[in-house]
């Protein structure tokens, strides 16, 4: 076939992070994907997606964690650690830095998950993920 | 009245992409044509068993006159990153698409998983074209 584009693997690499967020999965994880070395890894990956791949992970956490507050009534520390994040702490950081209120208050601002309007996860999951934030 | 006919999707090669929608996905080809007139163009399509009035084309990207090498160069890495297309498919048991599909060798980027609209599954084709596979609540 025609030589495909190696951003073929590096999507491979994105897709696992997709996939398995849940799990303690982490850039040496995704760099495993792609087949490549870890810093060769997250100059392309930079390079394709206009991210690195730490910063990917991290948003598509907490994105899912975002969908959870909306949708479900779990705690936030079980969301957490639900998401694959190790710290209650740095979880409320990030999320309260991307999403500019702390995950209670972020909670709090939805109505109840069945008066929205339903779209596929998959939507959910692209437009949902927050823009990062630096500390 | 409007009815949807055709859709396409690109593809970096129409064989592996046969053998991927017919061989693994078990669609059937519904017109595979070659066009000496028109440089050997290949209008290739393929649509699930049982639904022959839609089908995917399979379209090859093609270089110039169509499009110059950027262009061309471009689809191929849009395609590669995954920001080319996706197709909604739905089907009366996921589950066990899901694992026949596996078996298969699919690649899938999210097993089956419940939603509020029914249990939604995501994969790609070879190239990078992104599907997914949801059996509706109400089906």
């Amino acid at each position: 076939m025609v030589f495909a584009p190696p951003a073929r693997h590096l999507l491979r690499a994105k897709d696992l992070a997709d996939a398995r967020y849940a799990e303690p999965l982490d850039v040496d994880d995704m760099a495993a994907a792609a087949g490549l070395s870890r810093a060769h890894f997250s100059r392309e990956f930079r390079r394709a997606f206009g991210e690195t791949p730490h910063v990917y992970l991290l948003t598509r956490r907490l994105e899912r964690a975002a969908a959870l507050l909306r949708d479900t009534d779990r705690s936030i520390a079980d969301i957490c650690f639900s998401v694959g994040l190790q710290s209650v702490g740095s979880f409320t950081t990030s999320f309260t830095r991307m999403y500019g209120k702390s995950p209670a208050a972020y909670r709090a601002s939805f109505p109840p998950a069945s008066a929205r309007v339903v779209v596929p996860s998959c939507v959910v999951r692209a437009y949902g993920r927050p823009q990062y934030r630096k500390p | 009245m409007m009815r949807i006919a055709h859709a396409q999707l690109w593809v970096l090669d129409q064989d592996e992409a046969l053998s991927f929608y017919v061989g693994k996905l078990g669609m059937e080809v519904r017109a595979d044509v070659t066009m000496s007139e028109l440089g050997d163009f290949r209008w290739l399509t393929v649509s699930p068993k049982g639904q022959e009035d839609v089908s995917i084309v399979l379209m090859a990207i093609p270089g110039p006159p169509v499009f110059d090498e950027e262009t061309a160069k471009n689809i191929r890495n849009l395609l590669a990153k995954g920001a080319a297309n996706t197709v909604f498919l739905t089907t009366d048991d996921v589950r066990r698409d899901y694992e026949e599909l596996t078996a298969r060798g699919v690649e899938f980027v999210d097993a089956p998983e419940e939603r509020p609209y029914g249990i939604d599954a995501g994969f790609r084709d070879p190239f990078g074209n992104h599907f997914r596979l949801t059996q509706t609540t109400d089906s």
